[in-house]
């Protein structure tokens, strides 16, 4: 078989990126929005380890950053979750229209 | 030591990724749709560790797979969603989100066709030995002032995340 | 085969380093095999000394003093029947106990029994056996979701926020350690748990008794940390049998119940090993340095053998106690031969070669030891914590204290 380069991480990484666009994109429940959000995180770090192994160490000093901001991102996307489902009853993102008249 | 089977462990890896982000969005479960998120995690992290990062990789299995995951399990059991589960999972536009992605796809698959050799043929030599002083120099070093920035959004995040879910301040 | 052998002593490394695979698959086998071994031994003896702190004899009757009673319990377990509940998620209930038992047993390939003696040295090890413990959380929160019925959830979530909350304080705890190994010219530490013993080594001290007594601080948050996160008492909370039954394992039986178990007990002594390798400097003997020289290298090396031979005498004293009874003659000749065996394996690690290779395994193993006998006096003296209380203890005590021993630990070492 062909040897692995660069590119073929990159194609694992868009493959990834697209499933998390549809995800964002088509579903309803908000806590299966936000993990797709974490796909595509997750996509970007691949892409950024990839990169490091042709251009330096860069590119995984940045993935770590993009780790603590998931962090950060899924703390509180995971509280406003828990204050709207306390108000409303629901997870559906297509419901939170309270700012909407 | 040289890595051995590195195709095969590739593909592997790369179809489980790929496979576990699959029943990500499809499944009408969440705690099944988060545990197909772990299985992908996990699969990137070794593919981190094929690209000579372990450091990345073992951050992501401790970051990732140990804490975010086990938050979004926590909230989804907090949250009861047996209602969710019975409803209809996709939303109005789902038509139009499907043809964004689809042009999206589009436009990366002319982006590797094109530029696919302008990459560099010579790999950057990283020593595998002392990845993590590496890190650590880079981090502490050129990207100190990001890195303060960094705890400064945690910190953030910490306060609005408690604001956020507590009943009662 | 001798080729292999060969290969084998020749080797002055972990075999995943030198990369022979023969040997590390070898080594895992070897490892694992170990583990549920002394899973098996540490579930006796924790009935024994569970009984003997509560001034009762404990299981005395399958085997002399209870000694083949794990087996039994094994061949009980697996024949049991395997209850599923109707309304459980039947894919993620059966998948818990498998991921608890990977997660506590993957840990395994970096410990350090040795300086050779480790399935492989990873050069982010430390970092590996924190997040690889971290994911029995997982398991956890899984089993107690998958059964579908209140106890088992209760269980999983307060399972779940104890071990979050006190991996924080085992993290900075672990990071104050890991500091100290970067004490030397070149001021470059490092997370590979062979380097971190062979740091100790360097500086001629274990990392307890570094800048006494931060390093001690340090310890003494990572041993109460290491208790709640392998949920034994006092902290069994998500287990608790007056409250929640059983916690998050109400629901399984038989097979799948003893996987659970098995997981914590290795998960027990793995983080032991954590404990041992980072502050009470892994392979190495007492005092390598104050009682350096040829004659006191000899004499440690003789531990292991008076060890076991130690045991053999205890068995034929217990041979000498029994009863003259014909019902206890199998009992007796069983014994007997059990201590032979013990004096055998004994008299064999007396010969030189063997001395030379077992004796870093040995002290580790002692050392580890020595942990999994706190477990069990933990056990039976302490009151289980209120959940409010072990919230404050993990988030007002430990990790205000982690955190103050990590910024002292930095200032001594730039002073020094």
């Amino acid at each position: 078989m062909a040897p692995i380069t660069t590119v073929h991480y990159l194609v694992v990484a868009a493959a990834l990126f697209i499933l998390g666009v549809i995800g964002v994109l088509t579903r309803r429940n908000v806590v299966i929005v936000l993990m797709s959000i974490e796909l595509i995180l997750n996509a970007v770090n691949l892409n950024l380890v990839a990169f490091s192994r042709l251009y330096g160490i860069h590119g995984q000093v940045f993935s770590i950053f993009v780790i603590t901001d998931a962090a950060a991102e899924a703390a509180v996307g995971l509280g406003i979750l828990i204050a709207f489902f306390r108000n409303k009853e629901t997870v559906n993102v297509d419901e939170v229209d309270l700012m909407k008249w | 030591m040289t890595p051995v089977a590195t195709t095969f462990f590739f593909y592997f890896l790369s179809g489980l990724a790929v496979l576990g982000g699959i029943l990500v969005i499809t499944r009408r479960n969440p705690v099944h749709s988060a545990l197909a998120l772990i299985l992908t995690l996990l699969a990137v992290a070794g593919l981190y560790l094929m690209l000579y990062a372990p450091f990345v990789a073992g951050v992501q299995i401790i970051l990732y797979v140990g804490g975010i995951m086990v938050l979004f399990l926590f909230v989804i059991m907090l949250v009861n969603l047996d209602r969710a589960a019975k409803e209809d999972q996709f939303n109005k536009q789902w038509l139009v989100g499907m043809i964004a992605a689809a042009a999206l796809l589009g436009l990366f698959m002319a982006v590797y066709l094109k530029g696919k050799y302008m990459f560099p043929i010579q790999e950057a030599q990283l020593p595998e030995q002392s990845n993590v002083q590496e890190v650590a120099l880079s981090l502490y070093g050129n990207y100190l002032f990001a890195f303060e920035i960094a705890s400064l959004l945690l910190l953030v995040a910490i306060i609005g995340a408690v604001v956020m879910a507590k009943k009662r301040i | 085969m001798l080729d292999y052998i060969k290969s084998y002593l020749d080797m002055n490394a972990t075999p995943g380093q030198a990369g022979n695979f023969f040997w590390a698959t070898v080594y895992i086998f070897v490892v694992f095999g170990g583990v549920s071994v002394a899973v098996m031994a540490m579930n006796w003896l924790e009935r024994k000394a569970l009984a003997h702190f509560q001034i009762r004899l404990g299981p005395m009757r399958v085997g002399p003093h209870g000694l083949l009673q794990p087996i039994a319990d094994a061949l009980k377990l697996l024949t049991k029947e395997d209850i599923i509940p109707a309304q459980a998620d039947k894919f993620v209930f059966w998948i818990a106990p498998l991921i608890i038992l990977c997660a506590s047993f993957t840990v395994y390939i970096v410990i350090p029994f040795g300086p050779t003696h480790a399935i492989t040295d990873l050069n982010i090890g430390i970092l590996f056996m924190l997040g690889v413990s971290s994911l029995s959380v997982l398991g956890v929160v899984m089993a107690g979701w998958a059964s579908n019925s209140h106890y088992p959830l209760i269980g999983a979530l307060r399972s779940s926020a104890q071990m979050v909350s006190y991996e924080v304080a085992m993290g900075l705890a672990v990071v104050s350690a890991v500091l100290m190994t970067s004490l030397n010219k070149t001021g470059t530490g490092t997370l590979s748990m062979i380097g971190i013993v062979q740091a100790q080594q360097a500086q001629q001290t274990w990392f307890l008794f570094k800048f006494f007594p931060l390093g001690f601080i340090a310890f003494v948050v990572f041993a109460i940390a290491m208790v709640a996160e392998t949920n034994r008492a006092p902290f069994d909370l998500p287990e608790a049998e007056s409250e929640l039954t059983a916690g998050f394992h109400t629901e399984y039986s038989g097979l799948r119940w003893s996987l659970f178990m098995l997981g914590e007990y290795a998960a027990m002594i793995a983080v032991s090993s954590i404990a041992v390798t980072l502050w009470l400097g892994g392979w190495m003997r007492p005092f390598p340095h104050l009682l350096a020289g040829e004659t006191w290298d000899l004499v440690f090396s003789l531990f292991p053998g008076f060890t076991f031979l130690a045991l053999a005498v205890f068995c034929f004293i217990g041979v000498a106690r029994m009863p003259k009874h014909p019902y206890f003659r199998v009992q007796t000749i069983g014994l007997a031969g059990f201590g032979i065996v013990l004096g055998l394996i004994g008299l064999t690690l007396f010969a030189p070669p063997v001395r030379d290779r077992v004796f870093d395994i040995y002290w580790f193993c002692i050392k580890v030891a020595g942990f999994m006998y706190l477990y069990i006096w933990y056990r039976a003296t302490f009151p289980r914590y209120r959940f409010d209380q072990l919230m404050k203890v993990g988030w007002k005590v430990l990790l205000p204290i982690a955190v103050g021993v990590l910024i002292l630990t930095a200032i001594m070492g730039v002073i020094w």
